[in-house]
Formats: C-alpha cells, structure tokens, sequence
C-alpha cells in the first residue's frame, strides 16, 4: 500500500469511529445500528473473560435486527439515569485485508456524567473491530468492546 | 468535669430498632450507619454463616486458586495437592500484608512480596528468609515456630460445586446451614456437572442488604422491569413458587410459566408498563429450552449471606454479593452451563448473558432502584422505615408473586442474628 493510501485508509476509518461515537455521545441512539451491516457482531465483553478465553459478555447482539431492539428497549422499556457519555479514541492501528475488509484496533475512553452532573471514568478498553466496505461506505461487520473497567458503575444502557 | 457521664450513649448507635416482630418495619439505619455494618462484620460475615466464595469448577486443578471476599475480609479459596479445598485470609501471618496479588491463577505456594514469607497452598507456613540469621545476625528467636504462624485458615465445605467457607467453628455443617427447603431447589439447577463461562460484576452505591431483599422480592418483578410486560413476556398471572428456610435468611422464588396468560390483569389495573405494539425484531435470544421437569421461565434463590442463584430462561449464574461499606456493594455474577450442552443450547445460555446481568434487558432496573433507596433514606434512618405489608394477611401463601413475604421473613431472621429486639419482644419482657 503506497503511503497516500495508507494515510487515507486511516482517515476513513478515523472518519468511522468519530461519528460512531458521535452518534452515541450525542444520544443519536436510533443511528447506532446503521454503522453496522445486517448481519454483524456486536459484542460489549470483559477483558478478565476475554483473556481467559470465556464466552460471557455484557452485551452480545450477533444481527443488526438485535442492535435495533436494545435501541427500542432502551427507548421505551427499561428505567436508568440518563447516561451522558463521552468517548475517547487513541492508538487506532488498522490494517487492510484484502480488498474491502479492515481490521482496526484502537483504545477507547468513555467518561460518564450523572444527572448530578458529577463526571467519572465510566469504562477505559479497546476496540477490537472488522470493517468492510459496502455501497453505502464503509460499515462495522463486527465491533468487540473489550473492558478493562471489570466493576461496571451501577447498570450499563448505552452501547460503548 | 465528669466526661464519663457525658460519654456513655454512643455504643447504641449500632442498635436498630424494629417496630413490628413480624419483619414489616424496617429501620432505614440497617442500610446506612457505619456502626451497624460494623456489627454485620462481626456477627454475620465473622459470624455462623456460610460465605459463598465461588463455583468449584473455577478452580478445578491442584493449584488453582481465586481471590474474593467474605464480607471485607479478603480470602483465597484453593485447591490443595490431593485435590482437596483450601481457603485462607489473605493476610500475612507476620505484618499483615496481602499475600496474593492476583484475582486468579495456579500456584502450590504463595509469598508475600515484603518479607517473602512463603505458605503452602493449604495456607501454613513453610519459609522464613534469614530464620536462623546469617554470619553476625542472629535471625528469629529459637523459640519461633512457623506452625504457629499459619496464614489463618477457614472450615470450608462444598455443596454440588458451590463452594463455602465459614470463620465459624460452631455453625453447622453446609447442607444443615442451607436446609432441606433449600437443597431441594438447589439440586434442580445442580444436578449435574457445570462448566465456566465467565463473570460480570457490578458496583452500585447502595447497602448490600438492599439487593438481597430486592432478590426475595417477586412484587416488583413485572412494575421495575418492563422489559417482560413492553414485549410480552412475563404476566402477572404466572404461578409462583416460593419458600425460605426456617430462619428465613434463604429464600427461593419460581415464575411457573402458564399457557392461558393474557394481557387483561396489565390494563384492568392499568399499570403503566403494558403498551401493545412493541415488538422485537430477534427474539429469539428469548426462546426457552426445556431442561427441567417444571417450565420455571425464572428460578431466584438467595442463600445468605452472599450468594443469589439464577435461572432466567436458560441463562444460569451464581451472583456473589460482596458489601463494600454500608452504601456500596459488588456483585459478581458467574455464569455457568453444563457439561453435556449442545453448541446450540451454549450459544443460547451466552446470548441471555443479555437478559441478566450488568446490562442486563431484565435486570438492569434493580441497581438503579436501590441506588434510589440510598438516595432517599439519607438522614431519617433512625426514625423512618420500610412498609412491607403486601400479602402480609397471609403469611403462609407460597402461590403468588404479589408477596413481600420472604423479605419480611429475612428481616425476622436479620434480627435474630444481628441480636436486634422487636418493640413487642422488648414490651412482652416488661
């Protein structure tokens, strides 16, 4: 890959997660889901559990049709303080893997302010994510969010 | 000057005064004064109780070993040479440092980093650096002996892969602690040899007896969660079962599911969760596979003071409830399958990891409302209290899940443990 390539590779993938986050942190929670393609992973795990080699995640939605129901669940179901996130993004490495899939990795930061208005560190981890181009651009065919911050704050609603 | 007159009220602080005997009035001081979590320390976690550490097959070599907690006191659980369960304070013997560092791992002797005091797995002492001194110096004393310097050691004991431990050399042995009430329901989701699947945990600000008591409470099931009702899975008319042991500090509630379940007693009571219309596109993360006799679409049972099992659809998980001071607790949520699972019904068990948990479409709530407790009972815990009169008039109903009877019974056995007199108990003695 020539050098321009590889800067706007990144870019692009830069591109992706700023308004990935964007979408989150600004309460766009009806967005989320079309960062995905139909037929993705999305999966919200500790680091204890995925260093071990155990299955057990947070969250764990393997179709765009689940990412769209924790969307309406959050929307009309479920009770929780009003989360106001704000994500972090350093180290991003990505690589092309054939022609139109992308395997990125990248450090994330996600601090969280109560209603009370009090801010804290709500989860730090890394993104362990494939992406793939489609028609519609480039889209998350699997995004894992791995969590070092093992004692989750009270409950988690928001995806990371 | 007489400062002994002055000072002699203090040591009531840690008293908590029922009103009623029966367990309806609760003081809100249980969940927030230092002092009384202080006596929990001493009678409960010290106390003769069974502290659940964890699940036999987190550790099921020679060596294996887990850090955890029964109540503040952190201890390691491990397994010994012959296979054998050991469990240990995490304290050395000599100046009272942590000895293991690491939450997991497998190790036939571990030392403390300061002075590098070594232990055996089974927790007694097998090194001293420099014990008979070196050139001019002369080391410890001849009279020092390690077999008195064992890191100090508890009674553990397993039942069907739960392990235990206990500081107590009175209680009795583990399946009298637990009962035959209790047993009967554990041997349901244990009958059979269970794999890891891996942990969430949890940390909330709220008193840990809060979770405990929201555990053994099934009428706010369908009103906190309206995940069930939104999309139609849960309905006020399952059939429930229910019991406790007979100090009522364990406690076991099932939602028995019915087939003729309709929405009627949702909008009869016109109970704001029940909205037609809203669908999930993939439920089939909530599909159920028979696997006992009876279709329980939920199996909550609390052995205290630190364990709550769950079967929620086919998700299985041992909650341990670790207190962190009187308005903090973590909860440890790990999560099990068994053996003989077909990839099929694996695969399912994980993606209800979704349903209960942290994050949890069906557990989320519970965190959040105890939080919400917390918040309100600041400042009035000595004078206000708890009203738990659902069902009240019929203490022996073991049928309905619109019942605060097996909280009400916990709060009896509290009290009897905690050395806590009722008004009555202390009227009745005039």
């Amino acid at each position: 890959m020539s050098l321009s390539a590889e800067i706007l590779l990144r870019l692009e993938m830069q591109d992706l997660q700023d308004r990935y986050m964007a979408a989150i942190d600004n309460d766009k929670l009806e967005d989320w889901p079309s960062f995905f393609v139909e037929d993705c992973l999305y999966e919200i795990i500790p680091k204890e559990n995925a260093d071990a080699g155990l299955p057990i995640p947070l969250v764990y939605c393997d179709n765009a049709a689940m990412l769209r129901d924790r969307v309406i669940s959050l929307r009309h179901a479920n009770i929780y303080a009003q989360p106001y996130y704000r994500h972090f993004l350093s180290g991003l490495s990505c690589r092309m893997v054939g022609d139109d899939r992308v395997e990125m990795s990248a450090s994330y930061l996600v601090i969280n302010t109560t209603p009370a208005g009090e801010s804290q560190v709500y989860q730090a981890g890394r993104y362990e994510d494939v992406v793939v181009k489609t028609d519609k651009g480039w889209r998350f065919k699997s995004k894992r969010a791995i969590y070092d911050t093992s004692r989750v704050q009270t409950l988690l609603a928001y995806p990371i | 000057m007489n400062h002994i007159a002055i000072s002699t009220r203090p040591a009531a602080r840690d008293e908590a005064h029922f009103p009623n005997q029966d367990g309806s009035r609760v003081p809100y001081t249980v969940f927030n004064s230092p002092a009384i979590y202080a006596r929990e320390q001493e009678r409960i976690f010290q106390g003769p109780v069974w502290s659940f550490l964890g699940l036999e097959c987190e550790i099921p070599n020679p060596g294996d070993f887990k850090s955890t907690f029964i109540g503040d006191t952190p201890v390691v659980v491990t397994r010994v040479e012959d296979g054998s369960l050991a469990a240990w304070v995490n304290r050395c013997a000599h100046r009272g440092a942590a000895v293991c560092r690491v939450a997991r791992g497998n190790a036939m002797a571990h030392t403390c980093v300061y002075h590098q005091w070594n232990y055996t797995a089974a927790g007694d002492l097998q090194g001293v650096p420099f014990r008979r001194g070196r050139n001019d110096m002369t080391g410890m004393p001849k009279d020092f002996d390690p077999a008195k310097h064992s890191l100090r050691k508890l009674r553990v004991e397993s039942y069907r892969g739960l392990l235990f431990a206990t500081f107590s050399n009175e209680v009795e042995p583990l399946p009298d602690y637990l009962g035959p009430e209790m047993t009967r329901w554990i041997d349901r989701i244990f009958h059979k040899p269970i794999v890891y699947l891996g942990c969430t945990r949890q940390y909330a600000n709220g008193n840990w007896k809060l979770y405990f008591e929201n555990t053994k409470d099934p009428y706010h099931a369908s009103l906190l969660h309206l995940f069930h009702t939104t999309f139609n899975i849960l309905r006020v008319n399952m059939e429930a079962r229910t019991d406790c042991d007979k100090n009522g500090l364990h406690g076991v509630l099932l939602s028995i599911k019915k087939e003729d379940s309709n929405a009627d007693d949702y909008t009869k009571e016109k109970i704001r969760s029940y909205q037609e219309g809203f669908r999930l596109e993939d439920s089939s993360f909530l599909a159920m596979v028979k696997e006992y006799e009876e279709l329980a679409t939920n199996h909550i049972q609390t052995i205290f003071p630190q364990l709550i099992i769950q079967q929620i659809h086919n998700t299985l998980a041992a909650r341990q409830l670790l207190p962190k001071g009187p308005d903090h607790f973590e909860l440890v949520f790990h999560f099990f399958g068994y053996a003989d699972d077909t990839p099929e019904l694996r695969a399912l068990r994980i993606k209800q990891a979704n349903l209960a948990g942290p994050a949890g479409y069906i557990s989320m709530e519970d965190a959040e409302a105890i939080e919400l407790v917390q918040q309100g009972i600041i400042g009035d815990g000595a004078s206000a209290a708890s009203v738990l009169e659902m069902s009240r008039s019929a203490p022996d109903q073991r049928n309905s899940l619109i019942s605060e009877s097996l909280v009400r019974r916990f709060w009896v056995g509290y009290q009897k443990l905690m050395g806590f007199e009722s008004a009555s108990e202390i009227a009745s003695s005039l």
